[in-house]
């Protein structure tokens, strides 16, 4: 039984006649991080204010925040890429439903994997951010109303710029959750990097090269990502202040 | 835009999808988590020991295992899996290994480097003089492991394995990939044939979410006991 | 029974023990103390190798604790010992705090193991609380359980690290107590406590400890009577005088 290697099977022309086998796989490190920046954007705006909420005393904002993280945490991805892909469009009026079918081929599969993806890791943020604020002593908020601080305020100068601090190292892997993530979006026909290095061994019968390719852009892509959020905690480290990065927590 | 909706074809192809896709999905689960939690436990004493080589096996296991997509891991194991099994048996040509072993392999080897985390975690909060004590009793590094440290770390960790059992049982979903008839792949089924993606698109996130939340919900309560109890 | 000689222990660069040697033979009762950080915890800890230590030697009856030939379990199953934190395990009742090590290591009968524990609970005053969990019992009441642990395996000798020092005052006459007890039964003992009452009750010698060193070595009349040391009679002044 022998496997015969060919390394240089990333040099031979692709069978679309473009390019090499390599150019496929670049393309699809292109889309992965294209997806995956985008719905970076969706996962931070929407789960900072979604867990922003969920801290405030206000009964019926904490139970609809409460609701919404449920509610994405508890179907699976792939599902949930399904729903974006395939049933949302038969559920908005019919008008809008036909536009969203009839985005030309990347952006027919793009949109609908970053929205899936930014509102899925939106959850996971929320609930970090949520416990950022929260592991913040209780008399930081005190003292905040006890200047004549309004609630927003108190969030904004008090609260949240402590937790934004705390929550970055969960954040980090939240990051590079979205990435690895967003391959479950070659089901709904995106061409990002594992779909590519997929095609890749299909056409080259090169299996463990394509895959060891992927395997090693993706190493790389998180080397840089810690590398990045890393230079990022040291931007904004509050001299003296040590963050305690909670407990361990199940995931991916 | 409900005007059409189907709701016979769920009722219709109910038993298909719980007899053969649900059982699927529920018996990859416990699988995968038995082996994922001993594997990942191992991994965590691995990971701890001093022996150098051993913690560096351990972590850069863990460390490969987590930065890749699972997606990319099932197919890497998928192909990889007959070739393996062809060297371990000497076979000359890759031997057939069933997708449903496939996906247990798959899916233990990779959630062990998640249960390793957890486990490795568990097992640095009990405080070091758990194990001088045993040590000072005369106890060897596997009594003390297996009678002091990992009961204590496993009761400390119950919600989190737990909670991690949780997502694994949705991860399993992605056995779709494969072309297996799981919960959902039985569902996707069912909605390419009868051209009703929605109804089983809707119906397969309902029992997803019914199933992930009652249990989350039990896993929140379990953790408000433990922590009364201690 | 116990020979410490000339050991040396680092912590990267950072020198722990100094060129540590003491005796201590057999019936003898030795207190270790000194201010904290100087070696006296690391020091006990070496005497069953629970630290390892990168120069000299310690034996017990003669056999080497850093031979690598050395069965450490077996070895450490003779000797007792009792830490500051108690270190019960929190997931077994005081009976089974008791048995484990009986049964796991001496490879005594659940029954025997059993019996073995029901005295020696009995001795300490803890026999009603036999069924209980460690988290169900006062500091003192733990540490008296933790000292029937370790003469449940019976042990040539114990060694004490800080034993009153994690307890509320009220509790330590409770366990100091029952250390007295054992002192003239003429157990052999190694104790590192600041409870100079104790020492000079009961100790045979005293070994003053700092920065690493083993500043003084004296019979316990001698060490309080006329400290040969400036650094000794420091330390007792601080600790004695209220």
């Amino acid at each position: 039984m022998k496997y015969n290697w060919n390394w240089l099977i990333f040099w031979e022309p692709a069978p679309d006649g473009v390019g090499v086998y390599l150019s496929w796989l670049i393309s699809g490190l292109g889309w992965t991080v294209g997806t995956a920046l985008a719905a970076w954007v969706i996962a931070l705006v929407l789960g900072a204010a979604v867990g922003t909420l969920r801290t405030t005393p206000i009964r019926w904002a904490v139970r609809l925040g409460n609701m919404y993280v449920e509610l994405f945490r508890n179907i699976p991805l792939l599902v949930q890429m399904f729903l974006w892909y395939f049933v949302l469009p038969e559920l908005v009026p019919t008008t809008i439903g036909d536009a969203i079918k009839q985005l030309a081929p990347p952006w027919g599969s793009y949109w609908p994997a970053v929205l899936c993806l930014g509102f899925y890791t939106s959850a996971r943020v929320a609930e970090q951010t949520r416990a950022g604020i929260n592991s913040l002593p209780r008399g930081q908020s005190m003292a905040g109303t006890a200047l004549g601080l309004t609630l927003p305020q108190t969030y904004r100068y008090v609260l949240l710029p402590m937790a934004f601090r705390i929550v970055l190292p969960p954040l980090t892997s939240e990051f590079m959750n979205i990435i690895k993530n967003s391959a479950v979006a070659l089901t709904i026909g995106l061409v990002e990097l594992t779909s590519r290095a997929r095609a890749m061994q299909e056409f080259s019968f090169q299996v463990f090269e394509a895959f060891t390719a992927a395997t090693v852009i993706y190493i790389l892509l998180n080397i840089v990502v810690v590398i990045l959020m890393r230079f990022v905690e040291k931007k904004v480290a509050v001299p003296g202040f040590i963050g305690s990065a909670g407990g361990p927590q199940a995931g991916h | 835009m409900f005007a059409g909706f189907d709701l016979d074809v769920i009722q219709r192809s109910l038993p298909y999808l719980f007899r053969e896709g649900m059982t699927f999905t529920l018996t990859l689960t416990a699988l995968a988590m038995s082996g994922g939690v001993v594997f990942g436990t191992l991994l965590a004493m691995m990971r701890l020991s001093s022996l150098g080589p051993l913690s560096w096996f351990a972590g850069g296991y863990v460390n490969l295992m987590r930065s890749i997509p699972l997606v990319l891991v099932i197919f890497w194991f998928y192909f990889l899996v007959p070739w393996i099994g062809g060297w371990i048996i000497g076979a000359d040509r890759p031997i057939q290994v069933g997708a449903f072993w496939s996906s247990v392999i798959t899916f233990t080897l990779f959630e062990a480097a998640y249960y390793c985390e957890i486990m490795r975690a568990g097992i640095q909060s009990i405080p070091r003089g758990q194990v001088s004590a045993g040590y000072a009793l005369g106890l060897n590094y596997w009594q003390t492991m297996g009678k002091i440290v990992l009961p204590q770390a496993f009761r400390n960790m119950t919600p989190v394995l737990l909670t991690q059992t949780i997502i694994l049982f949705q991860d399993t979903s992605l056995v779709y990939v494969l072309s297996i008839t799981d919960f959902l792949g039985a569902a996707s089924k069912v909605a390419q044939r009868d051209g009703r993606l929605i109804e089983m698109y809707l119906f397969v996130a309902v029992v997803y979410f019914i199933i992930s939340f009652a249990a989350s919900y039990s896993v929140r309560r379990l953790q408000a006991r433990i922590a009364i109890v201690r | 029974m116990i020979s410490i000689q000339n050991i040396s222990k680092w912590y990267g660069t950072f020198q722990v023990l100094k060129n540590c040697s003491t005796e201590v033979a057999k019936g003898e009762v030795v207190v270790v103390c000194g201010p904290s950080g100087s070696g006296k915890s690391t020091l006990i800890k070496c005497v069953n190798a629970l630290e390892p230590f990168q120069q000299g030697d310690v034996t017990v009856n003669g056999i080497s604790v850093s031979d690598p030939k050395t069965d450490l379990p077996r070895l450490r199953s003779q000797i007792g010992m009792v830490f500051q934190h108690f270190e019960l395990f929190p997931h077994m009742t005081v009976t089974e705090n008791l048995t484990l090590a009986q049964i796991k290591v001496l490879g005594r009968s659940r029954e025997e193991a059993g019996a073995k524990a029901h005295a020696l609970l009995k001795r300490v005053g803890m026999e009603v609380h036999a069924e209980k969990f460690p988290g169900q019992l006062s500091g003192g009441q733990q540490q008296r359980v933790a000292i029937a642990r370790g003469l449940a395996m019976d042990p040539i000798a114990m060694l004490f690290d800080e034993p009153t020092s994690a307890l509320d005052p009220e509790m330590i006459n409770e366990v100091l107590d029952v250390m007295v007890g054992l002192a003239h039964e003429g157990m052999t003992m190694m104790v590192v406590t600041h409870e100079m009452g104790f020492a000079s009750k009961v100790a045979n010698r005293v070994i003053f400890m700092d920065e690493g060193e083993i500043v003084e070595d004296a019979p316990t009349n001698d060490f309080f009577g006329k400290p040969r040391s400036e650094r000794a009679q420091h330390f007792l002044s601080k600790i004695l005088h209220h």
